[in-house]
């Protein structure tokens, strides 16, 4: 199984470990060489430098042989053009794209994309905390 | 006629002035605060500071109404690219031009069926093909809803085809000859017609097609 992450960030960087962990092989695209530090000294599998929108640093990555891609750059229409351009170019069911607006996640959600939100993530766990504490419960007369 | 113009920077703002100065309505979309704060005092209220790709941006800006054009002409082409498919396919808005700030994205924008595009580096390598005279196939014209193209080749001493009739050519599938221009004289291109050297070929193709109709017309 093989599964490119495109950025290399605190996202795609964690995502990248635990897929290659679960015995994926991975290879990670990000635009800065640094973000390789973030694999850590013993990453083994590949990183290529360059941007997730070009094409053909998408095949040299080996796309056409993916099973799975993930699109967790740091911007929300870069990871949403790349997701399509991976769906639609390269015919690549599993596509997973990380948009952090709420609103373009759900419209892009609605075309069969499949976006996941962070921030809606984060409203959700941060509701249901709140919810969870025993506070006194205001008295209605 | 009602447009919304997504992006502020030379390109965009020059558009909004232009389509003031013939009488339209426009809203001009910025988000950088300090280009903002300079759109503000020429444009006023018709300019308004926002991430264009941002819904309640859209919608504030008028987008449900919705506008008669969309003009995705920000500096970032994915940025573009969502615009227009925000604008096509929620709001619905009847058309979308969008810009292509690197020529390499284009591609992207076809598959995304984005269209009509503007790119100017396109543009001016376009012209300056024109001008290179070894450039032994120029692009003339791009029929995208087509997927066709019309280009120009120069047929040389050396073309394997220097000398042969039309009909006996092997050209790539899909690939036409439209005519042939031979001392400032055009003809149309028949089974018939005998190429030179020194004719100047139309023919039109599927993008991409060009190398294979390189080879067969000059064998390089």
């Amino acid at each position: 199984m093989k599964a490119l992450v495109i950025g290399c960030g605190r996202v795609g960087s964690t995502i990248a470990l635990t897929l290659h962990q679960e015995g994926w092989d991975v290879v990670v695209i990000d635009e800065k060489e640094d973000a390789l530090s973030r694999l850590g000294e013993s990453w083994r599998g590949a990183f290529v430098v360059g941007h997730g929108m070009d094409t053909d640093l998408l095949r040299e990555a080996g796309i056409e042989e993916a099973d799975a891609v993930v699109a967790a750059t740091d911007g929300d229409n870069t990871n949403i053009v790349i997701g399509q351009v991976a769906q639609k170019r390269f015919g690549i069911d599993c596509v997973v794209v990380r948009v952090l607006d709420p609103a373009r996640a759900e419209f892009y959600a609605g075309r069969g994309m499949r976006t996941v939100c962070p921030t809606s993530v984060a409203i959700d766990a941060l509701m249901e905390t709140v919810r969870s504490c025993e506070v006194p419960r205001l008295e209605v007369l | 006629m009602y447009v919304i113009v997504a992006g502020g920077g030379k390109v965009g703002a020059n558009v909004a002035r232009s389509l003031l100065r013939i009488g339209q309505e426009v809203t001009l979309i910025e988000q950088r605060r300090d280009r903002f704060e300079r759109l503000e005092n020429e444009f006023e209220h018709q300019v308004q500071r926002g991430d264009a790709t941002e819904l309640f941006v859209l919608e504030r800006a008028g987008i449900t109404r919705p506008p008669d054009i969309m003009l995705a002409l920000t500096g970032d082409d994915e940025d573009n690219m969502v615009i227009c498919q925000l604008a096509k396919e929620k709001y619905l808005v009847p058309k979308v031009i969008a810009r292509v700030n690197d020529p390499r994205n284009q591609a992207h924008f076809d598959l995304l069926g984005i269209s009509p595009t503007v790119c100017a580096t396109s543009s001016i390598m376009a012209l300056v093909e024109h001008e290179v005279p070894e450039h032994d196939l120029i692009h003339l014209l791009e029929l995208r809803k087509e997927n066709l193209e019309i280009v120009e080749v120069q047929i040389d001493r050396d073309s394997p085809v220097a000398g042969k009739r039309v009909e006996g050519l092997k050209l790539p599938e899909g690939a036409r000859l439209i005519s042939v221009m031979r001392d400032g004289q055009a003809e149309i291109a028949v089974g018939s017609t005998t190429l030179q050297a020194g004719d100047q070929v139309l023919a039109i193709l599927e993008p991409g097609k060009e190398d294979e109709l390189r080879r067969v017309l000059l064998s390089r």
